[in-house]
């Protein structure tokens, strides 16, 4: 047993995973993940703001080496528009959000779990970012590495979604229980042939060589280009390139499908993810040693939403989604805003979902 | 010449602006040193002299207004290989906007050759005022000439310590002055002059480039030309794992807990709370429990309150908050402030207090002992744990001091004065 924190074991994840190098810009309540990285990397850097790390993970990122930073909202703000270069330019790279409580500057050493709404609509046109979700100690060593895979076989930015009551607090963890993991391949294209930067390839992912490589001309571009990598209007080739981008991810989702389902005979799922997903959890062993039988699905993988998620929660007539913010983020992208009957929610401001919490609201009037 | 660089096709920009030439200047220059087109990476950004990349057969990366910069950056840091060239290209419009990227490449000497299509203006989004147009110029957004001048470049990028920075007008052939850049190991610049034919000349139809740059001051020379060494990132041979570092705890103790217990440990900034919890997290993991612990303290976190909440139990601690602990212990002022309102909700449990504090209203029982007094503002807090121990042994007090002694801090402390309530 040893005395670690969320952030340790990310950092530590992320670099067996093969993390090439950190790149950070100090940010509450990101901090640790950034000492950490800047510690246990190959290589680290320190930028001297949001804007120029995303710029320089996509630099690196080039030239075939995975780069990881970690931010707050803050951050990503300013990070935003280099995620949707990297993104076009499929390139990959690891962004771990540490969710804290806004708007604005808000609060930064108070946890929460209000940028679901901006992650799911941060790429213009509304292309999905594989989003992964850390709900325990566990997850932070599997769901990081499951990340950085995630990243360099879709080719992709990718997000590991957390937040400060995930990362900052100290647990007694058993570390001799971890799993190995093994450093994620790169498969460069490796022809004669001549290199198409973003001909779909297998699974719709385009082969990669970084740039700077002796054999074939390597393009990245940003704007709407076709296959070549040439910057087009909307001719018919770089709209089908656009399109891909969706189709690749959503194509190869399955696989990167993480997620827990303790399944009852009951009228009643919950759904948490994050921070409320221990809280998730007490809550559904006191209502099951009371007798009442629930469900809980615990969604890992967030962004897009798995077609399992909707599948499951269509058989309950009650699905309780308990999230720390405001206006029940997930539950409107599962259900949209008009929501369902039967679906409500539980949510705070400014301080954690407690199991008591929940437990009334699966047995309270709303029932 | 072929077209071993640059495409012999024409190039996509208006008749007569001077991007043609550095585009052909460029592979003259490369030509010139004799690299492979391979080994160039050009990176291009948002503006018309962006749009040139489709027709360089090197490796080509097109990316965001004003980053090219930064991102370029990231791939010479990434390839990190002399033999290689990384080419940025940029406009003056792209360096007002990134300018920070510029200042950190040329400070941090970064190997790269930036060059600047200096236009004095926006051409692409139809000839607005940039941070680089000169006092007088006039264009779209300063119809009767910019009232104020426009940053000097080259000898902010001197200042900063570029290896080499010159402005040259950007007419004739021009592709020595590249090929130099090119060599340069580190951050090279260049500024190329130019008139955009479209906006510029419209805007300003009786005045020439040479004349607009003499009245600008600008001068039309070398900044900057040491010799210093490329920015590296250092490579770990051989990181190591965070685990390494981390004490593997055995579990040397026994604990009676039968449920889960929560404490409060609440004092000031620099009052050795958090210290003094994560040694207590410590013990409890030495005494075969689950613990979690968990900082709270204000954005500035060397001042005011410092506090910890505790979780400890027999079981898998699943939620991690503390809404109604039992057990609160505060050894300050700011440490009662934060806690008031938990205490004073508490209607059982056990609140324990400096004595030279006022107690608040509670519930709980209220035990008062002098913690400052007798350990002194650093000890005070780890003095309190002590006390509790003593009193109700959720975990052993010789776990406790285990982890004391195995902390690196012990000579620090005097552990008889915290176990002197023993004899009490
Ligand atoms: S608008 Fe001006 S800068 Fe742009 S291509 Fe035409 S002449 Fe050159």
């Amino acid at each position: 047993m040893i005395l670690a924190n969320g952030s340790m074991l990310i950092i530590e994840a992320l670099a067996k995973a093969g993390g090439d190098i950190f790149i950070g810009y100090p940010i509450t309540p990101a901090n640790s993940l950034y000492q950490y990285g800047i510690q246990r990397f190959p290589m680290s850097l320190a930028a001297p703001d949001e804007i120029t790390t995303l710029q320089w993970m996509a630099g690196f990122s080039a030239t075939g080496k995975l780069p990881v930073t970690a931010t707050s909202f803050p951050g990503l703000a300013l990070m935003i528009e280099s995620i949707n270069m990297a993104y076009m330019m499929e390139l990959p790279m690891v962004i771990a959000l540490v969710q804290r409580f806004g708007p604005s500057t808000g609060t930064a050493t108070c946890g929460a779990q209000g940028d679901l709404l901006l992650i799911n609509g941060l790429i213009s046109g509304g292309y999905p970012v594989p989003t992964f979700c850390i709900s325990s100690m566990d997850d932070c060593w599997d769901i990081s590495a499951s990340a950085a895979s995630a990243a360099v076989e879709l080719r992709t930015p990718v997000f590991l979604l957390t937040s400060k009551e995930m990362v900052m607090p100290l647990r007694g963890y058993d570390i001799s229980s971890l799993s190995e993991i093994d450093p994620v391949s790169y498969s460069y294209h490796d022809d004669d042939r001549k290199y198409v930067p973003y001909e779909p390839g297998n699974n719709l992912v385009p082969g990669f060589l970084p740039v700077g490589n002796e054999k074939h001309q390597t393009r990245l571009t940003a704007s709407t280009h076709d296959r070549n990598g040439i910057l087009q209007h909307t001719t018919k080739e770089a709209l089908a390139n656009t399109t891909r981008l969706q189709g690749k991810i959503l194509k190869n989702l399955p696989e990167f499908t993480f997620h827990e389902l303790d399944e009852e005979d009951a009228d009643t799922v919950i759904v948490s993810f994050g921070i409320t997903s221990p809280a998730a959890r007490r809550a559904v062993r006191t209502l099951r040693k009371n007798g009442v039988s629930v469900s809980h699905l615990i969604a890992k993988t967030l962004f897009p939403v798995p077609s399992l998620y909707i599948d499951t929660i269509r058989n309950y007539r009650r699905v309780v989604v308990a999230e720390e913010n405001q206006n029940g983020q997930f539950r409107q992208i599962l259900f949209g805003v008009s929501g369902r009957e039967g679906v409500t929610g539980v949510n705070t401001i400014g301080r954690m979902i407690t199991p008591e919490e929940i437990i009334e609201e699966v047995t309270g009037d709303g029932r | 010449m072929g077209d071993k660089y640059l495409s012999t096709s024409e190039l996509p920009f208006c008749k007569g602006c001077g991007h043609h030439l550095v585009a052909r200047n460029t592979e003259k220059a490369l030509e010139a040193i004799g690299l492979n087109p391979l080994d160039v990476i050009l990176v291009t950004d948002i503006g018309c002299h962006g749009i040139i990349d489709r027709k360089f057969h090197t490796h080509t990366v097109h990316g965001l207004h004003g980053r090219s910069v930064a991102l370029a950056a990231g791939i010479t840091l990434g390839l990190n290989n002399p033999s290689k060239k990384v080419i940025v290209y940029i406009g003056d419009g792209g360096a007002t906007i990134g300018l920070q990227h510029l200042i950190e490449a040329a400070h941090r000497n970064f190997d790269m050759t930036v060059i600047i299509h200096n236009n004095m203006l926006y051409g692409m989004t139809g000839g607005q005022a940039s941070g680089l147009t000169p006092c007088g110029f006039k264009t779209t957004t300063s119809p009767e000439g910019k009232p104020y001048s426009g940053y000097d470049l080259c000898r902010k990028a001197n200042n900063v310590g570029a290896s080499y920075a010159r402005r040259i007008i950007g007419t004739g052939d021009y592709s020595g002055h590249l090929a130099e850049a090119f060599e340069t190991e580190g951050f090279s610049l260049l500024e190329v002059m130019e008139i955009c034919p479209s906006y510029g000349v419209k805007f300003n139809p009786d005045r020439k480039l040479t004349e607009i740059i003499e009245q600008a001051d600008l001068k039309v020379k070398l900044y900057s030309n040491q010799i210093r060494k490329r920015y590296q990132v250092h490579l770990r041979d051989n990181p190591i794992s965070l685990f390494k570092e981390k004490n593997e705890i055995e579990i040397e103790f026994h604990s009676e807990l039968k449920d889960t217990f929560s404490l409060i440990l609440s004092g000031s900034a620099g009052g050795g709370v958090q210290l003094a919890t994560e040694l207590f997290a410590q013990a409890a993991i030495a005494s075969g429990l689950d613990v979690s612990k968990k900082g709270n303290y204000p954005v500035t976190v060397g001042t005011g309150f410092s506090s910890s909440d505790i979780i400890v139990s027999p079981d898998p601690i699943l939620f991690t908050g503390v809404k109604d602990p039992d057990v609160v212990i505060i050894v300050s002022k700011d440490g009662l402030e934060h806690c008031r309102a938990v205490i004073e909700r508490m209607k059982n449990g056990l609140l324990i207090i400096d004595e030279n504090i006022d107690t608040p209203i509670t519930g709980a029982e209220v035990l008062k002992h002098d913690f400052h007094g007798i350990a002194g503002a650093r000890s005070a807090a780890l003095y309190a744990l002590f006390f509790y121990l003593h009193r109700n042994p959720v975990i052993p007090v010789d776990a406790l001091v285990s982890a004391l002694g195995k902390s690196g801090i012990s000579d620090k402390v005097d552990l008889d004065m915290l176990l002197n309530f023993k004899i009490e």
